[in-house]
């Protein structure tokens, strides 16, 4: 796959300055989707309390995807090494099978798309894939 | 044999008979041409595809996204047996038109992308769920005779 073109990167950090100010909501409801969608993906939080849509440990934890989303957009000229230090986190803690990533990002699509009818557009949206790509490529960095 | 839940099929059959196909149709098949762009290789007949805008200007891609979409309505008569149903489009697919199966896949996250937008906070997650999961059966339907 490739990387990213300076206009990719343009229009990611413009789409994200747009839509920043609701990252939580986006967080919150992109994992809330993918717990009910995928349910295997529950299999990670088997030590919360509660997995329903919008609990609270799914958007304190939703939150918590997003500021790494955010920091993601600030490094976008090298993710790899600007994302080092959560690679390891997810490769030897959490371990967090890299296919994951991917349905994470399908379900973040989702949710720009119904919170952003008219700013996801095709071109916007063929940017987003690509950097939610490369952001999982650079978390899955550490793993082996 | 797919098993459906009463729920299921009601989300199933409320998405496609409150769907504008004439909208939905167009903007999916677009979508998938323009985030994956390899796609375009099964459409060297259409015309220019040069760009985003020739893309969606494009009204052969318009017409075959309204075709394409028309083809589930064939999954929504015959839930209980979409394997079947599919076994003639499955072949033509395969032996006329060469698609890459993993091309279905493609296709079926830009409607369901298409159709968040268009049904907005009413797309839930158990819509969502139900939605996808009636995607996944179509698009394995479609590729079980290839060979």
């Amino acid at each position: 796959m490739t990387s990213l073109s300076a206009k990719d990167k343009a229009t990611v950090q413009a789409f994200w300055s747009k839509v920043s100010g609701k990252a939580g909501d986006i967080g919150t409801d992109a994992l809330s989707r993918m717990l009910v969608v995928y349910p295997q993906t529950k299999t990670y939080f088997s030590h919360w309390k509660d997995l329903s849509p919008g609990s609270a440990p799914v958007r304190k934890h939703g939150a918590t995807v997003m500021s790494g989303v955010a920091e993601a957009v600030g490094k976008i000229d090298d993710l790899t090494s600007g994302l080092l230090n959560l690679s390891e986190l997810h490769a030897f803690t959490l371990r967090v099978d890299p296919a994951n990533f991917k349905i994470l990002a399908h379900n973040i699509l989702v949710v720009l798309a119904i919170m952003f009818p008219n700013d996801f557009t095709p071109e916007v949206h063929v940017c987003m894939d690509k950097f939610l790509a490369a952001l999982a490529r650079a978390l899955s960095e550490k793993y082996r | 044999m797919v098993e459906w839940t009463d729920q299921e099929r009601a989300i199933i059959n409320g998405i496609f008979s409150n769907l504008d196909y004439d909208d939905i149709g167009p903007k999916a098949l677009c979508r998938c041409l323009i985030v994956y762009p390899w796609t375009q290789r099964y459409f060297g007949a259409f015309g220019s595809l040069h760009n985003a805008e020739a893309i969606k200007n494009n009204q052969r891609i318009a017409d075959h996204g309204i075709t394409v979409l028309h083809g589930m309505d064939r999954a929504l008569k015959n839930m209980d047996n979409i394997k079947a149903t599919y076994a003639e489009l499955s072949v033509l697919h395969s032996e006329k038109l060469h698609v890459d199966p993993d091309n279905f896949k493609l296709l079926s996250d830009c409607l369901t992308i298409v159709v968040a937008a268009k049904m907005g906070a009413a797309f839930t997650a158990d819509v969502q769920a139900a939605f996808q999961k009636f995607l996944t059966v179509v698009v394995s339907a479609l590729g079980r005779q290839y060979h």
